[in-house]
Order: structure tokens, then C-alpha cells, then sequence
């Protein structure tokens, strides 16, 4: 999200900057150098510089604004929806404790998030298991990816709430079908990314590795695994987004403590405000997860060498 | 000279064709060539006339389609440190420094029979040889061009090659780098007496550091067209030789070869 917003930004940004050069260059070809026409060219530029913690801050501020404008607009024409003003003091009283227990199905926002990012965890990290060695195995044979090239092509565009029934089914119990879910949407990602990515090592760097002749090992370790971590970590962030828009909908079907089971309850109860805050929640978290593996992927993305 | 020095590298009959798509390309065609021990060879012609192609094909990168290429009597099947390539935009592993750059080769050929302090003093004599002691705990990207091409350099050295294979190790280098990287690659090849075919397009480098200049014709199907050999006494100096009419002559010939009996292939098509 935060990186579309960026290049678009970004976009608008450029065209400015040709613009702000511009005069100079007129005024050179007509006449020799007059310093008074070469100040307002300087002055624009630093409008611009100055006009860029601007345009960082104010937009977001209005946009936000705009929103809350509009859900107050919403609030006041239909009856059963909060205000900004009533959600935003139901969600002080629910963050003042978010880790109460009452009951098995009565506890604080603070343990459902975590129970939905455990199940995630699980997934994920079950997935990465299988998919990431799977995919080097796929990116580097051959035979391989042409045996499963089709079976992902063909199980990969299927919803992964498809297969809670399998996953109910077969462990007979409704956490690890949640966690099922979340393992097959996040692997397919995964083994696709890190295929991509063994198969794009650049072939100089494997010429290398034949002239000196490498290991199978060495080859893995020295030149495959450092050249497609990139790609590996972008499957990964792909994966982890999915993985968490997935469990929300998991947990509305299988129930227990969950953000998803939350919300589908808080529905049940009628307790609008707590469904907006869910939301908010739920977005917060995922753009969380997404700027750490951002993060992570920038930590281990060497920079391509060029002469 | 006798027969295996003067035949270090024999390449007997080689024909090359590449399948693609659009058919089949036929690249090279009847190549025979011999390359004598402490030899520098380099191939010249236009882009596309396969003086990379049979570079790959000595180093064993490919395989002929009709031949055979000898290496030291025996046959080429595949690549091997014995042959150390240079390759033309370095290939240096952008993760690793300078020194595991280097060490990396240096661990694969002599890993087997020596310690850690040995490999360790054979890496660092390697940077050495190119002048390149203080950089050794750089990556790729926090040095210069001509500092990367001379680590490739000395990855290649360190290994000990028979041969030293080269793929315009020079070519996306400035002028000045260029001269400098050529100066000292003499110094080393003279103290290292190695054994070094190198591809080029240019004329001035290869008459400045090579016993023949192997010029060859136009593709498809290039050949060796003719072969020259350069007389100019040794060490050579390019301020010198720059004044030497023979030094001129050989250019000349080149030349003349490249521009009059092969025109470019560009403006042909045009």
C-alpha cells in the first residue's frame, strides 16, 4: 500500500523538477548569464524543498480527514451506525484493558490478535518450510517444474477457504483447519517466487560457478541463496498479506478466539463500533507485518553490480 | 619448443551451431588453432563474428558441435579452474567481499592439499599481484570498475590456471583505466609467465599485448580469416611504441583487415 502511495507520489513529484530548471536554461540561451533571472529559478526550487515536508504530512491529514468526514455524514443519516466520536471512546475503554479473560469466548482484543497471529505464524511458517526448499528444487530442476508447474497453476487461483473442509475433515478439529487455510495460501507464493527467483540468477554468476567449478553445496550457499533472497522475501511478503487478509474469514467459519471470530461475534452482539475498531485493528496489524518484511527484504537485497 | 608446449591448446576442426527458434545458426566453422605455453593470443573481429563463442568453447563453457579442442593433450570437457576465465563485466558475487571473492576459487583448487593459513596467504598475494591489498574487505559495489575488473583478475590468477582466458576484460572501461589495467596485465603476465587468450575489439590493445592477434571473418559461419604476429620486443612500452613505425604497421594490418577485406557487418545490412 505505503509503496503505491510512494510512487505515486513520486510521479507527481518528477515533472516538477525539469520545471523548476527550466528557466535558467532559457534565460542562457538568449543572453549572458543575468543573476536576477537565475534568483526566482532558485527561489522555486527551495518553495519545493520546503513544499516537501508539506506534501508529506498534509495529504494524509486531509485524507484522513475526508474519511472521518464522511463516515460522521454516514453516522448521522442512518441510525444503527456509530459516530467517529462514540467509536473512537468505545475503543479508549477497549484498549484500556485489551487482556481480559472472562470466558472462553469473552476476552480481551489483545489475546485474539494474538491467537489470530499464532495461527498465521503456524501457517506461514509451515509453509515457508515446504514451499521455500521447494521452490529452489522447482527453480533449479528442470523435470521438476514441469512436473508441478501444472498442479500449481491449477490449485494456486482457488480461494483458500475452499479448503477448510479438507482441513476440517481430515484433523477433525477447527484450529488446524484454520491453520490449513493459512498454509495453503501462503505457500503458493512462496514456492512461485523462489522459482522465479533461482531461475533469474543472473548467468554470469552461475558461469562462475562452472569455471570454478563449485560444489552443488557451495553453489547453494555462495551464489544461489544470497542472489534469490530478494525474490524469496517478496514471495514471502506476498504470502504473509494473504495469510492474514485469509484468517479473518477462517476464523468467522471456524470460530474459537480469533480477530475474525471477533468480529463475526461483535456482529452477533450488534456491537458496531467494536466491528469498526476490528477493522482498524486488523488493518494496522497487516501494514505492520508488511513494513517489517519490507524491511527485512531491503536489510538482505544487495545491490546489483555494475561496472 | 616441443610439441605439447608449442601445441598447448590445440583446437582441431571446430564447428559450432547454435539451435534456436528461428533455426539453426551456424557460428563458427572449421576453426583450427594451436596457442603455444606462455603464449598471448588475442581474438579480434567485429560483434557477432564469434570470438566469444570460441572463447567459451576453450574454457568450456560450450561444447563444439563438430571437433575437438585439446587443453595441455587433453580434451576440453567442460570448465575448469585450470582454465580461469576473466569475464567481461567482472561477474564478481555482489554479497561476498574482495578477499571471499577471491578465496572462493582459491578454497575449490587448493582446498584439498593446503591449511587455512595457506589458502589465506595465496588470496591475499592474489590482491597483491593486482594492488589491491587495501580494498580486500570492500564488496563489489563500494569499488571502482577497473578495481573490480582487477579483482576478476586476481580471482583468476590465484587459482593458478594453465590458461588465463579473457572476454574483453577492458571493454566497459574508460580509456585511461584501460591503459593502466593493460600496463600492469603485462607486468603480471610477464611475471606470472601465463598462458592468455583474450578477446577484443581493440586494435591498439591488441597489438600492444599480444604475440598474434587472431583476426577473424564476419558471421554467420566466422572463421579465423588471418593470423599476425606481433614481433615487437618485449617489455613494451605504449609511449614508446606509440612512434615505432612497426608498432604502426601491425596496426595498419589490423586495420586494414577489420575495415577493408571484412566491412562492418552493420553496414552491410543497411
Amino acid at each position: 500500500m505505503s509503496a503505491v502511495v510512494e510512487s505515486i507520489m513520486g510521479e507527481n513529484a518528477k515533472p516538477a523538477g525539469p520545471a523548476g530548471n527550466h528557466p535558467p536554461a532559457a534565460v542562457n540561451s538568449q543572453a549572458p548569464v543575468s543573476p536576477p533571472a537565475a534568483i526566482p529559478a532558485r527561489r522555486a526550487r527551495k518553495r519545493l524543498a520546503s513544499g516537501g515536508l508539506f506534501m508529506r504530512v498534509a495529504p494524509p491529514l486531509l485524507g484522513l480527514a475526508l474519511l472521518v468526514l464522511v463516515w460522521q455524514i454516514i453516522a448521522l443519516k442512518t441510525s444503527s451506525f456509530p459516530t467517529p466520536w462514540v467509536t473512537l471512546k468505545e475503543a479508549g475503554v477497549m484498549f484500556a484493558d485489551p487482556f481480559y479473560r472472562n470466558s472462553p469466548n469473552d476476552q480481551g482484543i489483545g489475546w485474539n490478535v494474538l491467537a489470530s497471529l499464532q495461527r498465521v505464524g503456524m501457517g506461514f511458517g509451515l509453509a515457508a518450510l515446504v514451499g521455500i526448499p521447494l521452490g529452489f528444487a522447482i527453480g533449479r530442476v528442470e523435470f521438476l517444474a514441469r512436473m508441478f508447474g501444472p498442479i500449481i497453476s491449477l490449485l494456486r487461483p482457488v480461494s483458500p477457504l475452499a479448503w477448510l473442509p479438507i482441513g476440517l475433515l481430515v484433523f477433525k478439529s477447527a484450529n488446524p483447519a484454520a491453520i490449513w487455510s493459512i498454509f495453503i495460501c501462503s505457500i503458493w507464493p512462496m514456492i512461485i517466487n523462489t522459482a522465479v527467483g533461482v531461475q533469474r540468477v543472473p548467468q554470469d554468476y552461475m558461469n562462475v560457478a562452472r569455471v570454478l567449478n563449485l560444489s552443488e553445496w557451495k553453489v547453494l550457499t555462495k551464489i544461489l541463496f544470497p542472489s534469490v533472497l530478494p525474490y524469496m522475501l517478496t514471495g514471502v511478503r506476498l504470502s504473509i498479506g494473504t495469510a492474514w487478509l485469509v484468517i479473518v474469514a477462517a476464523e468467522m467459519l471456524t470460530g474459537g478466539v480469533g480477530i475474525g471470530f471477533w468480529v463475526w461475534d461483535e456482529w452477533n452482539n450488534l456491537n458496531v463500533p467494536h466491528i469498526i475498531i476490528a477493522i482498524v485493528v486488523i488493518g494496522v496489524v497487516g501494514l505492520v507485518l508488511e513494513q517489517l518484511l519490507v524491511a527485512l527484504a531491503k536489510a538482505f537485497t544487495y545491490e546489483q553490480v555494475n561496472n | 619448443m616441443d610439441n605439447i608446449n608449442g601445441k598447448f591448446i590445440d583446437i582441431h576442426g571446430v564447428e559450432m551451431l547454435f539451435h534456436t527458434k528461428k533455426g539453426v545458426f551456424h557460428a563458427l566453422r572449421e576453426i583450427n588453432l594451436t596457442v603455444a605455453k606462455g603464449e598471448f593470443v588475442t581474438l579480434i573481429g567485429h560483434s557477432g563474428c564469434g570470438k566469444s563463442t570460441l572463447l567459451n568453447l576453450i574454457a568450456g563453457l560450450l561444447k563444439p558441435s563438430e571437433g575437438v579442442l585439446l587443453c595441455a593433450n587433453r580434451e576440453i570437457g567442460g570448465p575448469a579452474p585450470e582454465r580461469a576465465v576473466v569475464f567481461q563485466n567482472h561477474s564478481l558475487l555482489p554479497w561476498l567481499t574482495c578477499y571471499e571473492n577471491i578465496y572462493l576459487g582459491v578454497e575449490r583448487v587448493f582446498g584439498a592439499t593446503e591449511n587455512r593459513t595457506q589458502l589465506r596467504d595465496r588470496t591475499r598475494a592474489a590482491l597483491a599481484l593486482v594492488g589491491l591489498s587495501a580494498a580486500e574487505n570492500k564488496r563489489p559495489n563500494e569499488i571502482s570498475g577497473g578495481m573490480k575488473q582487477r579483482v576478476g583478475i586476481a580471482r583468476a590468477l590465484a587459482m593458478e590456471p594453465k590458461v588465463l582466458l579473457m572476454d574483453e576484460p577492458f571493454g566497459a572501461l574508460d580509456a585511461l583505466t584501460r591503459a593502466h589495467l593493460q600496463d600492469e596485465l603485462l607486468k603480471i603476465v610477464a611475471k606470472t609467465d601465463s598462458t592468455v587468450v583474450m578477446v577484443t575489439h581493440d586494435v591498439d590493445e591488441a597489438v600492444l599485448l599480444s604475440d598474434r592477434i587472431v583476426m577473424m571473418t564476419n558471421g554467420p559461419a566466422a572463421t579465423i580469416g588471418e593470423v599476425l604476429e606481433v614481433k615487437l620486443a618485449r617489455p613494451r612500452d605504449r609511449v614508446v611504441l606509440a612512434q615505432d613505425p612497426e608498432y604502426g604497421q601491425y596496426r595498419t594490418a589490423v586495420l586494414e583487415f577489420l575495415y577493408r577485406k571484412q566491412a562492418h557487418p552493420a553496414r552491410e545490412a543497411a
